[in-house]
């Protein structure tokens, strides 16, 4: 399986992310590499592995209790501290440019 | 160098509606009936529910509607670089409550996973969420058909966090900027899927009503439409009868009544039978719910919205649910609605009606038995809610619980009335009386004590004339029809102006004709 120029911009698109020409053939020549890697593991039967989202599957085996949250309040931020470092606002919102769809 | 990042158009729709818009009919108006009765429609709901906790999803923010704007944010909400999310054990097992409420499978070991888009009131770029291992799977509801009761599927039940809020009008630079307020951000939802069973809008209208009624009894939400605690979205294709394969479906969003969705739905078929009908295609879109004009219109999102690059969330284990929570949720689990009526219609005798008034909530089932149990005659206590009780509130556009007049004030009038110490027309003007002055009936009935006649010499005397006036009638009853006593009965009691007490005046009427 390779990716082609075109999945490249697809992705970036969904990613958010404007590329320009090299860093598209830069990515392009990358993720084919990564993909190559991963064909080669696939080629392991893996048929009778449980899938695993995550190592805590392994490692936490045996005790298997999520830690959870009790549903108690904490304090939150100062208001003032999280407007400091917002690129624009009046104090109360965060301001973002237009979002046109409406 | 590094690439630049640009705005892109929001996948999902979270948009502000307002909340109070007049109702207008919602037809194409323009398919004759015969035609439109060549097709069937297939819908799937997607509602969306807000969990009742103190705090949100993956931090201990307060989960809280109408608080100053950006005040309950943390690094985790504000999806600040390092920060971590631990989940809510509450919001786990409220989740896991409405999944068992509604008859899911629920799953040992759920995944969570990133959903991922850019949108300003989604400060990670992607949302928490469950995708191939969600918390429960495979349930149903029941809901009532002119067939008789049809079971709906439920596919899924998962665990999300919602997103923050975004503000689009009122402010000065409302043309150049959005505003956004994040408080919402990281409010425990879970999201459920029906499958597509629902064949009508009247269908998908009972589906949510139903569902609404079981998720308020099992009080993990208060589907409070108006804030957003509950939100609908319906994905709709028509087809013609008998066809095996779905058609194409659009997807109706935006809508925030029950009333609304079925307006939604009974527009969005007759424009899909139309398209079809004058040979046209019906395309995959998310469509707005204009609710001003009775109509759907497109929402032009491209196609790649949906691509939402799904993957295995790495900063939250896998949700394991143990023995010990598993029991301590079904401890928390109530008599669920359907259950709790077919057994009060049996337990105090009152119909499929009464029933369904009275477990309009949980709290109002729960004051109606106490009220009942005490009461001398249940049944009573239910006639008084149906005959005097609602038709007063709908006046005044009250629901059952701002009502002035109590459960235990109707099971006090219910008694009097038992034991004939009111009449009737005393009743209703004491019931009127309680409505003008905000006060419940006991209140009332001790500072108006209507006065009874009660001297069976004076009663007899009122009888003595009402029979003397009306001869024919005396003849009439005298003659075999004894219905006619009602008559008799009715008129003494105009005379008394309603202070005779029933009881007695009944006794006599029959006792003066008779003799």
């Amino acid at each position: 399986m390779s990716v082609s120029l075109e999945d490249v911009r697809h992705v970036a698109e969904l990613a958010n992310l404007e590329l320009t020409a090299d860093e598209e053939g830069r990515m392009l020549r990358d993720l084919n590499a990564i993909l190559e890697h991963v064909a080669q593991m696939n080629e392991l039967d893996t048929s009778s592995v449980e899938p695993m989202a995550q190592v805590s599957q392994v490692i936490g085996e045996g005790q298997t209790e999520t830690v959870l949250r009790s549903d108690e309040t904490r304090p939150s931020l100062d208001r003032a501290r999280v407007m400091a470092t917002a690129p624009d606002t009046d104090g109360t919102f965060f301001k973002v440019p237009k979002v046109i769809e409406r | 160098m590094l690439p630049q990042a640009r705005p892109l158009p929001n996948p999902d729709s979270r948009l502000s509606s307002a909340a109070k818009i007049k109702l207008s009919m919602a037809t194409t108006a323009s398919v004759p009936p015969e035609i439109l009765a060549k097709y069937e429609a297939v819908i799937g709901l997607e509602v969306h529910v807000q969990l009742l906790t103190a705090t949100k999803a993956f931090c201990g923010c307060a989960n809280q509607f109408g608080a100053p704007p950006n005040t309950n944010v943390c690094p985790v909400c504000l999806g600040l670089p390092g920060a971590l999310p631990v989940l809510n054990e509450k919001a786990v097992e409220y989740a896991t409550l409405a999944s068992l409420a509604l008859n899911c499978q629920v799953r040992d070991r759920s995944i969570f996973a990133r959903k991922n888009y850019f949108y300003p009131d989604l400060p990670k770029g992607y949302q928490i969420s469950q995708y191939d291992k969600p918390l429960a799977e495979h349930g149903w509801i029941e809901v009532p058909t002119p067939a008789g009761t049809k079971r709906i599927g439920i596919t899924r039940l998962h665990m999300e966090e919602d997103a923050g809020k975004s503000l689009h009008d009122g402010f000065p630079d409302s043309a150049t900027r959005t505003y956004v307020d994040l408080n919402r951000c990281g409010t425990p939802l879970i999201e459920i899927v029906s499958e597509p069973d629902i064949r009508t809008p009247d269908e998908a209208y009972e589906y949510l009503t139903r569902l609404k009624e079981i998720l308020l009894f099992t009080g993990v939400s208060d589907c409070n439409m108006e804030e957003g605690s509950l939100r609908c979205d319906a994905n709709v294709s028509v087809r013609l009868r008998g066809a095996e394969k779905f058609g194409t479906k659009a997807e109706v969003k935006n809508v925030n009544s029950f009333r609304f969705i079925r307006a939604a739905l009974e527009y969005e078929i007759e424009r899909q039978i139309e398209i079809i009908e004058s040979g046209g295609r019906v395309v995959q879109e998310s469509r707005l719910w204009n609710a001003n004009e009775g109509r759907t219109y497109s929402m032009r999102s491209k196609e790649q919205a949906h691509d939402y690059r799904y993957f295995p969330e790495p900063d939250l284990p896998p949700l394991v649910l143990t023995a010990r929570l598993k029991e301590e949720v079904v401890k928390l689990m109530p008599e669920l609605p359907e259950a709790r009526r077919k057994r009060m219609i049996a337990e105090y005798e009152i119909t499929e009606q009464d029933a369904q008034t009275l477990t309009a909530t949980r709290s109002l089932a729960d004051q109606f038995e106490s009220a009942a149990r005490a009461a001398k005659n249940p049944k009573r206590v239910a006639n008084l809610v149906q005959s005097e009780l609602t038709s007063r509130l709908k006046a005044r556009c009250l629901e059952l619980e701002q009502s002035p007049i109590t459960m235990k004030g109707i099971a006090f009038a219910a008694d009097l009335a038992e034991e004939g110490k009111l009449s009737s027309k005393q009743l209703k003007q004491l019931f009127d009386s309680a409505f003008e002055s905000g006060e419940d009936f006991p209140a009332v009935y001790e500072r108006e004590k209507p006065q009874q006649i009660t001297d069976p010499a004076a009663i007899e005397k009122m009888i003595d004339e009402v029979i003397a006036a009306n001869p024919k009638q005396v003849e009439q009853y005298r003659g075999g029809k004894k219905t006619v006593a009602a008559f008799f009965v009715g008129q003494v009691m105009k005379l008394s102006k309603g202070q005779a007490n029933p009881a007695l005046l009944n006794e006599l009427v029959t006792k003066k004709l008779d003799g």
